[in-house]
């Protein structure tokens, strides 16, 4: 039987040749297209984040979870892509949004008051199509009730943006979506970031001292899960000023917009100018 | 020249009719008066066989079985009169009022758009079925003769040039409009066809009738040459309903506000324009302050003005009647009036419809259409004011910021991809990623203890934490002349959280191990309060 099916196999490779090179090779078709996180080292590390797909970022508060989601805003919306936003908790500030360069204008903000809003309404803004990205933010909502969503939610959101450019990411606190998602990407903290750091200045000093400001942190990402990208890279250390960083776990020294939020608030006066404090 | 006249037979009916649509194959008697002096002023075909006469009372029509009977309704007429100069303007923009029922409209050269003038006809009567309307057309070389034919014959009908006063001539003298002395004379002369009147001597007939005598032998004849007086261009469109009885359910209501859209949009769409805006205004039965709605089990609120208004603008012009349906469903759900409804105006504002030209290298964007849905939908579920887009105010004041409309930044799109926007997301890769934050909406209120002025220890939403690090204060006040001024210090605080306070709130189990804060102590209201967590 075997030697029969190889004969035909044979003859069926020897007629398609010339057009075919192995018709019997399996091959997936899909190609998943993938688009900039805004960050250099996630990118590198994942491949971007993929369209038509559930993306999950998930990680404890302070992790940077919020910061990674505003800089693939910001990318997005760079791009010139209408972008919304899930704000399970109303927790999203566009002071901050616009200062990390996300254009307002073309951001959809959803202000929700419980989980149930919040899914209803991503499941609304999926089947209304055409957002570049459409962010589900359940990042303050305890994970026990995050956890009793039932399982068919993420398979909707999963098969209702499937074949759409569609970039969905949902952000946690614990990783919900099981095989629903195509990539799971778990953040830590590393260690926070103050200027005049005993470390920095070579010496120990009071961490209470004058001029003591807070430059950011480091947080470590982690792919959980990605069908996109399958390599031995499966971990990657993001800081938290610095992730424009062209390497793992690289470091750069770049001030934070955090800061300048010390100083300059709000939008551009009049006169054209940050009005200071 | 070419001139074509719309005419519609019965307008009276046809008004009502066309608000009713169920009443077209009934026998229909529209009334008039005060009671009990009301009597019939118009009526349909059928009715007409039944033996209903016009004059005759109301309470002698309404033994015959059968009989649907209405109140004559001059807002339906002006509607119905609107919507003619619409199906008139569809076609030319020179045209003139003549009268209520009639339009005459100058083709002259539109043989190039529309082709022959049986197609300019049928055009006419497509439009004017859409429009619920059953008029006569007629189209001849003079304004009069078509105007005539119009009211003389039925369906389309087209007068060569030259052939007026034989087409004319087997009509009766009454589509001449003659005062009824005249048409009293005409009558004892044993005068009844355009064609015998056409043929009296012109100096006789001067004689014996005068001026008027003269005009109406130049109309039989089918030789007048009067030009026409061009109508303004209207922008008005409005439709309306008067309810026999009161609807309240929002089904019902649907229904009726469709069929006032189908309409409403079919103009629109004759006119080659869209909506802009949608404005809804119902009159409203009055109802009893407090009353109670049994169904509901709410004390329903008076509404003063027993009016409901509302507005939708859209976010390009649109002319879809069921989509403008769905909006107006959506609304009417999310504020639904306050008593039964007894009358329904819906208007449009026009505006030309969008016209833009699909890039293959234009990013995705939502249909604005679709994006206005779908927003609605979102609105009904979050409440209104919790969806749109955010936007920066000129204050200091920490956290302030206003929600606008979305609206789909099309020439935004557009400018960016000129400009190579579409590979600008690529750059932003080598951007440097700013910190974030997360704001705690309202601030939660929180225990700090100090030590040499500094935190030391914080207690917030059932969590006692460690200060590891604190960075601050940072003071800050504003809005000293205003009623609520503000003046804070702020921290910035790396919090190691070691135990539960014993609280009863559920979020206190997952509490994290450590978090950046930022704080602040309020100084007019003297507490520390939690403004959020960088994230």
């Amino acid at each position: 039987m075997s030697s029969k099916t190889t004969a035909l196999r044979l003859r069926v490779e020897s007629a398609l040749a010339a057009r075919v090179a192995s018709p019997f090779q399996y091959r997936d078709r899909r190609i998943v297209e993938t688009v900039s996180a805004g960050v250099l080292p996630v990118d590198l590390l994942t491949g971007g984040l993929p369209r038509g797909s559930l993306t999950e970022i998930y990680g404890p508060p302070s992790s940077g979870r919020t910061s990674l989601l505003i800089s693939a805003l910001a990318s997005r919306t760079a791009a010139s892509e209408v972008c919304a936003l899930v704000d399970a908790r109303d927790a999203f500030d566009p002071h901050f949004a616009e200062a990390a360069g996300v254009k307002l204008k073309q951001l959809l903000w959803v202000r929700c008051r419980n989980v149930d809003q919040a899914l209803r309404a991503t499941d609304l803004l999926i089947q209304g199509g055409g957002f570049g990205l459409i962010a589900l933010d359940l990042s303050d909502t305890s994970p026990h009730v995050v956890r009793h969503v039932p399982l068919q939610v993420w398979f909707r959101f999963r098969r209702a943006v499937e074949y759409t450019p569609t970039v969905l990411v949902v952000l946690e606190q614990e990783s919900n979506a099981k095989t629903c998602a195509s990539l799971v990407l778990g953040l830590r903290t590393q260690k926070t970031r103050w200027s005049q750091t005993s470390e920095r200045m070579g010496e120990i000093i009071s961490p209470h001292s004058q001029g003591f400001l807070l430059e950011g942190w480091k947080s470590r990402a982690e792919i959980l899960r990605s069908r996109a990208k399958q390599e031995d890279r499966r971990w990657i250390e993001l800081d938290e000023t610095s992730m424009g960083a062209s390497g793992i776990g690289a470091d750069f020294e770049t001030q934070t917009i955090g800061m300048y939020s010390r100083i300059f608030t709000g939008k551009l006066s009049s006169e054209g100018g940050p009005r200071q404090r | 020249m070419a001139f074509a006249s719309v005419f519609v037979p019965n307008f009276m009916v046809q008004a009502v009719v066309r608000a009713e649509p169920a009443l077209r194959e009934s026998a229909l008697a529209l009334v008039e008066g005060k009671p009990p002096l009301c009597s019939v002023t118009a009526v349909n075909e059928k009715a007409a066989q039944m033996g209903i006469e016009i004059g005759m009372a109301k309470t002698n029509a309404a033994r015959f079985a059968g009989l649907e009977i209405r109140p004559r309704s001059l807002s339906q007429e002006e509607i119905a009169h609107a919507v003619l100069l619409d199906i008139g303007w569809s076609v030319s923009p020179r045209m003139e009022d003549t009268a209520q029922d009639a339009i005459a409209l100058d083709i002259t050269g539109l043989s190039y758009l529309f082709g022959s003038e049986e197609d300019i006809g049928a055009h006419l009567l497509q439009c004017s079925s859409t429009c619920s309307l059953r008029p006569n057309v007629a189209i001849a070389s003079n304004v009069d003769t078509a105007l005539i034919a119009a009211r003389g014959f039925a369906g389309i009908t087209v007068i060569p040039s030259g052939q007026e006063s034989k087409y004319l001539g087997e009509l009766s003298v009454s589509v001449l409009s003659p005062s009824a002395e005249t048409a009293e004379t005409l009558s004892r002369w044993g005068v009844h066809t355009c064609a015998a009147f056409a043929g009296l001597p012109v100096l006789q007939l001067s004689e014996r009738l005068g001026q008027e005598g003269v005009r109406l032998h130049v109309l039989a004849r089918g030789a007048s040459s009067r030009s026409l007086v061009i109508a303004d261009l209207g922008h008005s469109f409005e439709e309306e309903m008067d309810l026999d009885d009161a609807v309240e359910e929002l089904d019902p209501l649907s229904f009726l506000l469709g069929r006032l859209l189908d309409q409403l949009c079919a103009r629109l769409a004759a006119r080659s324009l869209a909506a802009a805006a949608v404005r809804v205004r119902f009159e409203l039965q009055p109802a009893f302050e407090n009353a109670f709605d049994i169904r509901k089990e709410t004390f329903r609120s008076k509404n003063p003005s027993g009016l409901y208004e509302r507005e939708i603008q859209l976010p390009i012009p649109a002319r879809d009647s069921k989509m403008l349906l769905k909006l107006l469903r959506l609304r009417l759900q999310s504020n639904p009036p306050g008593a039964p409804i007894h009358k329904i105006l819906l208007a449009a504002d026009s505006a030309r419809p969008r016209a833009t030209q699909g890039g293959l290298f234009l990013p995705s964007f939502p249909d604005p259409e679709k994006l206005e849905l779908t927003i609605a939908r979102i609105a009904n579920v979050v409440g209104e004011g919790n969806v749109g887009s955010p936007s920066l105010v000129d204050t200091h004041r920490p956290g302030e910021f206003q929600m606008r409309r979305f609206l789909t930044p099309l020439a935004a799109v557009e400018t960016n991809c000129n400009q190579g926007g579409a590979h600008s997301g690529k750059q932003r890769a080598d951007s440097k990623v700013a910190t974030s934050f997360r704001a705690f909406r309202p601030p939660v209120p929180a225990k700090l203890e100090l030590h040499a002025g500094r935190p030391t220890r914080v207690i917030f939403q059932g969590l006692r934490g460690e200060v590891l690090a604190a960075a601050g204060p940072w003071r800050t006040s504003g809005d000293w002349w205003r009623e609520d001024p503000w003046q804070q210090d702020e921290w910035d605080l790396e919090i190691h959280f070691h135990s539960f306070s014993g609280h009863s709130d559920v979020s206190a189990k997952f509490h994290p191990e450590c978090g950046l804060y930022r704080f602040y102590y309020d100084s007019l209201r003297g507490g520390w309060f939690v403004r959020g967590i960088y994230d």
